[in-house]
């Protein structure tokens, strides 16, 4: 075999095809690439694309109902398709290995992390005394300091980064010459995230493994690929290296969703999203023309009769017939309620005063929440931003009465305190008190219809009945731009952008004052985020309503906030304008969190490392909680005091030891080292 | 994502032809499973409707001087002691047991749904004292139960009926119990807290529309036990009494007679019962695989 000449992975015109129902249905359609040895090529596409797929077809992991129509896989020149079920087993074993997106379901739950990595190496055929020696050594290699110690434990026991670190380990073990990664860190905190993919970088030079990286982020795949396939409707529309892709898209998905995303300096003050309009068509094996058109505003007649061959720009291609025209599309001309100007002493609509909230009790306290002060002003937005555990969704459930704050802990609703638990709230409170959940799945009743919903809310919070009720249903889905003939539909039949307007409808129904947005786009795809992040922007602007909006995103908190609170640990560390905490001077946690996320320009200054593991809220460090991770720790000072508020003017608040002129900010790392005080 | 994660949920087997139609066979097969189920239980039922109009024999009629004949183009099935059609009396047998079984599971569902709804819903205190006292109902055999109430209330089939819906409601309740908790960590209760829905709106219009598959599944399943019990309780003489054609009963009066030969008054009605147990266990499996898809 000339091993040299061969790519680790061909695809010579792959269709695959799922039975669904006994009838067949194409999920991918002539997809040809290559990835040379030791490359890292990136799939990229949005839900339903086909690029999950196309991994499993790679490996031929498709499920039961999934089959190869046509074309060839060929791994280092074999056709794997020719495969026998014992040269299967050979491949996956030795030569190709996957990653999968939930490592705390890739690993067996009931089986220590040594056996299960031990378990790699005597499938290898390698000789027992032989096993844990070799586990120990993968382990150290994934940068897991103490392998010993993860060996001896279970899954559940470790963080989910540390999880798919074993993950990695033993996907590496057989040393593969192709490693399948399908959307690796989707699950992972920024951090966390950052962190992983760093580590995917060393490992790739170190094993000189070719990568197969599939992912939503475009930004992700920025940083990790050197060529990407952008993936639509079950084709390949547009490949090249990642670079040129992305700083000068050629095909109009490309372009769109490019546009999709929150961008530094744009907020929703500046000018909407630009969003991709139109769904996903459904997967038929027959089409005429090019997939994308119509959904594309430069479309004309040839679109829509004939399919766009590969053209071939030098090194890359796009299957547009206009690929000199994609970047003239008509960049987001959407009519929007010009913001109401908000008055510079608008009154505050919420306060929260020391809020605390404890669980457990004794010595199995867990601390989610302490002291939290911070106020919402009428029409305005809090962004809620940290990592997985510091307190953002607990604090927004106390607001919302759904989990009871300590004693000692006040919300202020206009004014007024309102009582700790939901059931002793006045009407007024509650319906003026609303949420729209992360996942519409679970918020909306699968067994309910839409106009059900939309209605027993109007009949509980607003009292309507008759022709009054009836107008508002319809005024309120005309208002998330929900068409009526969804108000018949259940939630299963309803796409997820669909489904996250049915929740913000019913969040609205009861004309709230404030709106909790906990992570609403984040199981959405790019463009239906935009035009989720447009209507609620949208939404504000007519109603002078008030967000208190979470995310992890922080292309998204930045877009649409007008301040920013940064939880640690259940602790507020800074809190102040969207723009000065994103711009700096900022807490040095809040300059982790900026320096993990990936730029979409491929971009990467010498990202500030986050060291350690998040420490258990049960068992807080003393002094400043985030001194055992903080990459500025002074000294002595961090660990024994709890540092103090310090107002860096008159609206923006930080809490460090560090002086406010040595505190970093945005593109300037240290001007020097900062003396202790 | 979801559609990723419904993908690594069935990576089993490999994409070829060959596996793809071992699938559909398995699906058929499936599906086959369930339709002999429910014919078997449909035909049982149209016995129990409208039986007593086609039978050739009146099941009731005595006819001394053809006791005891062997199954012939005349009686199909044999005469028993009595000289009865057997033929008839296992057509005309299916009614009572198919009004009091059924009748005894729509109970225990009722109750045990209902227990389910509130332990799940409340859980906390409520739960653990609610699920010590299912714990303890599930120790009792359901016929020594029977007997005892039997005995101190005398028999009747209304105690048949109580008791069985009172020691299958608890099974019931657990299977409840387990769809209530994972449902109501879901948002859509949260979001109906908040418009201030009472419990009894949130626990039967909120979350019991969505834990129907389950309850349909374990119902189906206590039918073909309750089939059973009742059986045997009549088969003892505390359930369905003479003179009914009730196929346990004339077992129960029968059986001495297979060591004399006459294996035609016995093996009919326990093969309708048998029968009548394995069609509502297909149902039940075809029903579970129908919502597993």
């Amino acid at each position: 075999m000339t091993d040299m000449i061969q790519p680790a992975l061909k695809l010579e015109n792959l269709g695959v095809q799922y039975s669904v129902r006994g009838k067949p249905r194409q999920v991918l359609q002539a997809i040809s690439l290559e990835i040379a040895k030791g490359e890292s090529y990136g799939l990229v596409g949005e839900s339903g694309c086909g690029k999950s797929t196309a991994a499993y077809a790679v490996l031929r992991y498709l499920p039961r109902n999934g089959s190869v129509s046509h074309g060839r896989i060929l791994i280092g020149g074999q056709d794997l398709l020719s495969f026998g079920g014992r040269q299967l087993r050979e491949l996956r074993r030795k030569s190709v290995a996957m990653v999968y997106q939930d490592p705390g379901r890739a690993l067996n739950p009931s089986i220590r992390i040594g056996r299960q990595v031990e378990e790699v190496f005597e499938l290898a055929g390698l000789p027992r005394s032989e096993w844990t020696r070799k586990a120990e050594e993968i382990l150290t290699r994934v940068r897991i300091s103490d392998p010993q110690r993860v060996m001896g434990r279970y899954p559940h026991q470790l963080s989910g980064g540390m999880q798919q670190r074993v993950a990695i380990a033993m996907a590496l073990a057989s040393e593969p010459a192709l490693l399948v990664l399908d959307e690796p860190t989707t699950g992972l905190d920024a951090t966390v995230e950052a962190d992983v993919l760093d580590l995917i970088l060393q490992l790739r030079r170190e094993f000189a493994t070719s990568i197969l990286f599939i992912s939503h982020n475009l930004a992700v795949i920025a940083k990790m690929c050197d060529r990407v396939g952008v993936l639509y409707a079950g084709r390949l529309v547009e490949q090249g290296p990642t670079a040129s892709i992305f700083r000068d898209p050629r095909h109009p998905y490309t372009v769109g969703l490019l546009r999709c995303l929150p961008q530094r300096g744009r907020s929703k003050t500046v000018a909407p999203l630009t969003t991709i309009p139109g769904f996903l068509p459904a997967a038929r094996s027959h089409m005429t023309g090019c997939v994308f058109a119509s959904r594309c505003p430069i479309a004309g007649e040839k679109c829509r009769t004939v399919e766009p061959p590969a053209t071939d720009l030098g090194g890359r291609f796009t299957k547009c017939h206009y690929p000199e025209r994609a970047t003239d599309l008509p960049v987001g001309e959407l009519k929007m309620t010009a913001p109401a100007v908000r008055a510079a002493n608008a009154k505050p609509i919420l306060q929260l005063l020391a809020v605390s909230k404890t669980y457990g009790a004794g010595s199995h306290a867990f601390k989610a929440l302490s002291e939290i002060t911070v106020e919402l002003q009428e029409g305005e937005t809090l962004g809620l931003v940290g990592e997985s555990g510091s307190g953002k969704t607990t604090l927004a459930r106390g607001v919302l009465g759904l989990v009871r704050p300590d004693p000692g802990s006040t919300i202020m609703f206009d004014g007024k305190p309102v009582a700790a638990a939901l059931a002793q709230r006045s009407q007024t409170e509650v319906k003026s008190i609303q949420i729209v959940f992360q996942n519409p799945d679970s918020a909306l009743n699968r067994s309910h219809s839409v106009r059900r919903m939309i209605g027993r809310t109007i009949d509980r919070l607003a009292a309507l009945t008759g022709r009054a009720r009836e107008n508002r249903i319809r005024e309120i889905t005309a208002s998330v731009q929900l068409a009526d003939r969804y108000l018949g539909a259940r939630p299963g039949q309803l796409s997820g952008g669909l489904k996250q307007r049915v929740a913000i409808a019913r969040a609205f129904a009861g004309d709230p004052q404030v709106v909790v947005c906990d992570e609403p786009t984040s199981s959405l795809d790019v463009s239906v985020q935009a035009t989720i992040l447009n209507l609620l922007v949208e939404l504000q602007n007519s109603r002078q309503v008030s967000y208190i909006f979470i995310s992890h995103d922080l292309g998204v908190v930045r877009y649409i906030s007008d301040r920013i609170a940064v939880l640690y640990l259940g602790r507020l560390m800074e809190l102040g304008p969207a723009e000065e905490v994103f711009m700096g001077p900022h807490h040095p946690y809040t300059e982790a969190l900026l320096s993990s996320v990936p730029a979409i320009d491929g971009h990467h200054p010498d990202r500030l490392k986050l060291t350690g593991e998040i420490p258990s809220a049960a068992k807080p460090p003393g002094g400043c909680v985030f001194h055992t991770r903080c990459p500025r720790k002074l000294g002595a000072i961090c660990e024994q005091q709890a540092p103090p508020a310090t107002a860096l003017n008159s609206r923006h608040m930080v809490r460090c030891h560090i002086a406010p002129d040595m505190l970093p900010r945005e593109g300037k790392n240290y001007p020097e080292k900062p003396l202790s005080r | 994502m979801s559609e990723n994660s419904e993908a690594a949920a069935n990576l089993e087997s490999e994409p070829t032809r060959m596996g793809v139609l071992r699938h559909d066979l398995k699906r058929i097969a499936g599906s086959y499973s369930f339709a002999i189920g429910a014919l078997i239980v449909i035909f049982w039922v149209c016995c129990a409707l409208f039986g007593r109009f086609v039978i050739p024999y009146d099941p009731f009629a005595d006819d001394m001087l053809n006791s005891l004949s062997p199954p012939s183009a005349g009686h199909w099935f044999g005469t028993d002691q009595l000289g009865r059609d057997v033929f008839s009396r296992v057509i005309a047998g299916a009614r009572d047991i198919l009004t009091v079984a059924p009748l005894a599971t729509l109970i225990s569902t009722v109750l045990g749904t209902a227990l389910g709804l509130v332990m799940g819903y409340f859980g906390g205190v409520i739960d653990e004292i609610l699920s010590r006292i299912v714990d303890a109902v599930l120790a009792l055999p359901t016929v020594i139960v029977a007997l005892l109430a039997l005995t101190a209330l005398g028999t009747s089939i209304v105690t048949v009926l109580f008791v069985i819906g009172f020691t299958f409601a608890p099974i019931i309740a657990r299977t409840v119990r387990a769809s209530v908790l994972a449902e109501r960590g879901l948002d859509y209760v949260a979001a109906a807290e908040l418009r201030r829905e009472n419990l009894f709106y949130i626990m039967f219009v909120e979350i019991l529309p969505n834990v129907i598959p389950p309850i349909l599944v374990e119902t189906t399943v206590r039918l073909g036990y309750a089939i059973f019990t009742v059986a045997t309780l009549s088969f003892i003489g505390f359930g369905i009494q003479p003179p009914s054609p009730d196929w346990a009963l004339s077992i129960s009066s029968n059986y001495g007679l297979i060591g004399g030969g006459f294996w035609w008054t016995v093996l009919f009605d326990s093969l309708a019962i048998a029968s009548l147990v394995i069609g509502v266990n297909l149902v039940a499996d075809g029903i579970q695989s129908a919502l597993d898809d």
